[in-house]
């Protein structure tokens, strides 16, 4: 397959950088930690992301959405990248459609989909449960209890945990080895929810789960083992994330060239300056590498490739190397106005490293890499 | 079934009849690789007929016009043939600067009576091409090279030096840019003109360099007669040509990582420090390996997405120069690797019991690559100017 967007993927991405350019850009993130927003996004915001339909991208149509595919999200999260835009789209029409969609019986998916389509259910994946992402360590416990389950353990850094209302929960379940995935009520009994404010200014939340109950159709699949789809859908968020970042690394690549092309020291630009010319350019090749290890991964993971878990580590792991250099150069480029918060630059570094580190920053990634190759 | 698909499955079943199994190794000596040209010795009865059997298809120049003796295919067959090709690892069938530098831009810019008289050669592998462009005090500065062209009425006569010449000792013609006109500023007095290495007055010594080979030469040219029918384009546009003709050698030494072999590390690195529990021993050079892993994926993954940008008319200008930059680099960087995992036998100079010393030949050899057809901080000069416009007032 050529590794070129298609007429339609071109469409939904310029369409997705005009609105969010409109209505949600920067200043938007800025204003939500300004007056300590409680939910932490524009509801308006995310209405009207609905009704463009972004909220179904990777739904089936079966379920009314648009199944369009990870190539056209991945243009959506790249575009909310360059705009920093706080929104539902990733926990919830990334994560919790491709979860239901993995790993939800034919029932569950005909029951919560169309609700997600229609913006009236948003959803956060309970994961890691420590700083670092370990996809190995599942301390939370699901055990039989009558003709239902019950839950016990803690999630940490839930993105969106604090604001979903139905949290999707990985457990082991008790006496196996086996992974289970969980929907649980945000405000069911026995869900303690902690909000915790991030360095980027966006939602993420510990959660804590004391004999929560859990209905049998609550457990997506039905109790088939959950640990073949909690890969993938890791390896969906990092696709995307991947996706986000290398937005990110243009917008702020690009805002640090347009400085370099007005800022002025012993009287010629600072962009005529070769010091500073040979790293903008090493960064723009680096951002151009990045760019078709972000396309390849999202058209493997819309053929259903072998190479899936193996692309999006190393997109992942250079996303997080891009996006640490180009906003660490972004700083060091504007100088003594970089460290401002009046500028934007620190937003984006600030989210910069969040975004790599849910899921696995770079090193874990280049290790998953190697182990995944034979090494 | 799409023409394509039909072309897809005619040019499989073709190669797997015609493409010998000795060229379907990987290329690992300089011979490996058919330079054509009178002076080539083929290595193998193989390497001739693989030559011959290709260039009778013009698929040695599979998208030139089929007139002089090229494939005649379109962009899509082309890009098919090279999967098909890579597909059973078959070697590229003849490597030349006449395929990769002057043979487009005579098909560009060439009159007709050069294109009859040069390509087909250049197809056929008859010539070996080699390239007069630096001097010795005009590298990196090549538009103030010195050789002067004197126009003799029906003739140029040539005297000056050219540097870095590359296999000038085996090569057949030389294409050499010459000043003609001194008076004019630097980039508008220059040509680009053709010439027999046999003509008197070319002399040509080879350059040892610090891997112990001589694949570059100076070449020395005294009161040379160039005949001037063989001018390339107008007089005094050459620096136009040179331009077009530097962008196709970055492709081509960007492109040095990319070939029929499995260019990754981590078979050879098991293979030479075991694994325990399942990683390599050395958890530094695993990360190093994995990292380059990475980089150069990314690098074949943006040559083809640039080259699929092309076709679809989405294209931007100098990406040659941040190919060229990235993957010179990356290359580098590989060799690197190779010595490391090898430690001490990676170092290793002479002897049969250690391939006479090839690794650590081939890394020395790659520090070149960051240096010819423009250095890489030519390249990061470019980028900063033509792409992201820094340093205009």
């Amino acid at each position: 397959m050529a590794l070129v967007l298609d007429e339609e993927q071109r469409m939904l991405k310029d369409a997705a950088r005009e609105f969010l350019t409109a209505n949600a850009p920067v200043a938007q993130l800025r204003a939500l930690r300004d007056e300590r927003d409680p939910l932490g996004y524009r509801p308006e915001t995310w209405r009207a992301m609905v009704e463009l339909g972004w909220s179904g991208v990777l739904v089936p149509e079966a379920q009314g959405g648009l199944d369009f595919g990870h190539v056209g999200m991945g243009q959506i999260s790249e575009e909310a990248g360059r705009t920093l835009t706080a929104s539902p789209l990733f926990a919830t029409a990334v994560l919790g459609v491709s979860a239901l969609v993995l790993a939800g019986t034919g029932a569950q998916r005909a029951a919560l989909l169309p609700a997600i389509v229609a913006g009236e259910l948003t959803l956060a994946l309970a994961f890691d449960e420590g700083p670092r992402h370990d996809p190995n360590v599942v301390a939370t416990r699901l055990r039989k209890s009558g003709s239902g389950w019950v839950l016990d353990g803690a999630k940490a850094f839930v993105p969106d945990g604090h604001s979903a209302d139905c949290l999707l929960v990985s457990a082991r379940i008790a006496d196996s080895a086996q992974l289970a995935l969980v929907l649980v009520e945000r405000a069911a009994p026995g869900v303690t929810v902690e909000r915790v404010v991030m360095a980027d200014q966006r939602n993420s939340a510990n959660v804590r789960f004391a004999g929560v109950a859990v209905a049998s159709d609550a457990v997506l699949g039905g109790g088939e083992d959950a640990g073949a789809a909690l890969s993938r859908l890791a390896d969906i968020g990092n696709a995307h994330l991947a996706a986000e970042l290398l937005g990110l690394a243009q917008e702020v690549f690009q805002r640090t060239v347009d400085y370099l092309n007005t800022r002025k020291q012993f009287g010629v630009l600072i962009g005529s300056y070769q010091g500073l010319q040979h790293r903008a350019a090493h960064l723009y090749s680096e951002i151009e590498l990045l760019k078709s290890l972000v396309l390849k991964t999202l058209q493997a993971l819309d053929a259903g490739s072998d190479e899936v878990p193996v692309l999006a580590s190393l997109a992942k792991a250079k996303a997080g190397e891009v996006a640490t250099l180009a906003t660490n150069e972004a700083v060091q480029m504007h100088g003594g106005v970089g460290m401002t918060d009046e500028l934007d630059i620190g937003f984006f570094m600030k989210r910069a490293r969040v975004a790599e580190q849910l899921y696995g920053d770079h090193r874990y990634h280049l290790q998953r890499y190697a182990s995944l190759c034979g090494y | 079934m799409s023409d394509l698909e039909q072309f897809r499955r005619e040019t499989r079943a073709w190669l797997e009849t015609n493409c010998p199994q000795s060229q379907r190794e990987p290329v690992v000596e300089f011979e490996d690789r058919c330079w054509g040209g009178t002076k080539w010795k083929f290595t193998s009865d193989d390497q001739k007929r693989w030559l011959e059997v290709m260039a009778a298809r013009g698929w040695t120049a599979p998208d030139w016009p089929a007139e002089y003796g090229g494939g005649g295919l379109n962009k899509e067959e082309t890009k098919i043939l090279r999967e098909e090709m890579q597909r059973i690892g078959a070697r590229v069938p003849l490597f030349s600067m006449g395929l990769s530098m002057i043979g487009p831009a005579l098909l560009k810019y060439g009159s007709e009576a050069l294109k009859r008289q040069h390509i087909p050669n250049i197809v056929k592998g008859k010539i070996w091409w080699c390239q007069g462009y630096s001097e010795p005090n005009y590298g990196s500065d090549l538009a103030g090279l010195q050789t002067r062209a004197e126009d003799r009425g029906d003739h140029f006569l040539v005297n000056g030096q050219k540097v870095w010449t590359s296999y000038a000792d085996r090569a057949d013609w030389m294409f050499c840019l010459v000043r003609t006109d001194p008076a004019a500023p630097k980039h508008a007095g220059i040509s680009l003109v053709l010439f027999d290495m046999n003509t008197p007055g070319v002399t040509v010594k080879p350059i040892r360099l610090i891997s112990g080979k001589s694949p570059f030469c100076e070449t020395f040219l005294d009161n040379v007669r160039v005949e001037k029918d063989q001018l390339v384009g107008e007089l005094n546009r050459g620096w136009e040509l040179a331009t077009y003709l530097l962008t196709h050698e970055r492709e081509m030494i960007g492109s040095i990582g990319q070939s029929n072999v499995d260019a990754r590390l981590y078979p050879a690195a098991i293979a030479e420090l075991g694994l325990v529990h399942g990683q390599l021993a050395d958890s530094a050079l695993r990360t190093d390996i994995a990292r380059w892993e990475m980089d150069h994926r990314a690098f074949e993954l943006t040559a083809e997405r640039i080259t699929d940008e092309a076709t679809a008319g989405h294209g931007v200008g100098a990406a040659s120069s941040m190919l060229k930059y990235a993957g010179t680099e990356i290359n580098k960087r590989r060799h690197e690797l190779l010595v490391a995992i090898q430690g001490q036998r990676g170092l290793v100079w002479e002897g049969d019991a250690y391939d006479h010393g090839i690794t650590a030949t081939q890394w020395l050899r790659t520090k070149g690559n960051s240096i010819e057809g423009g250095t890489s901080e030519i390249q990061l000069n470019i980028i900063a100017k033509r792409i992201l416009g820094l340093g205009r007032e």
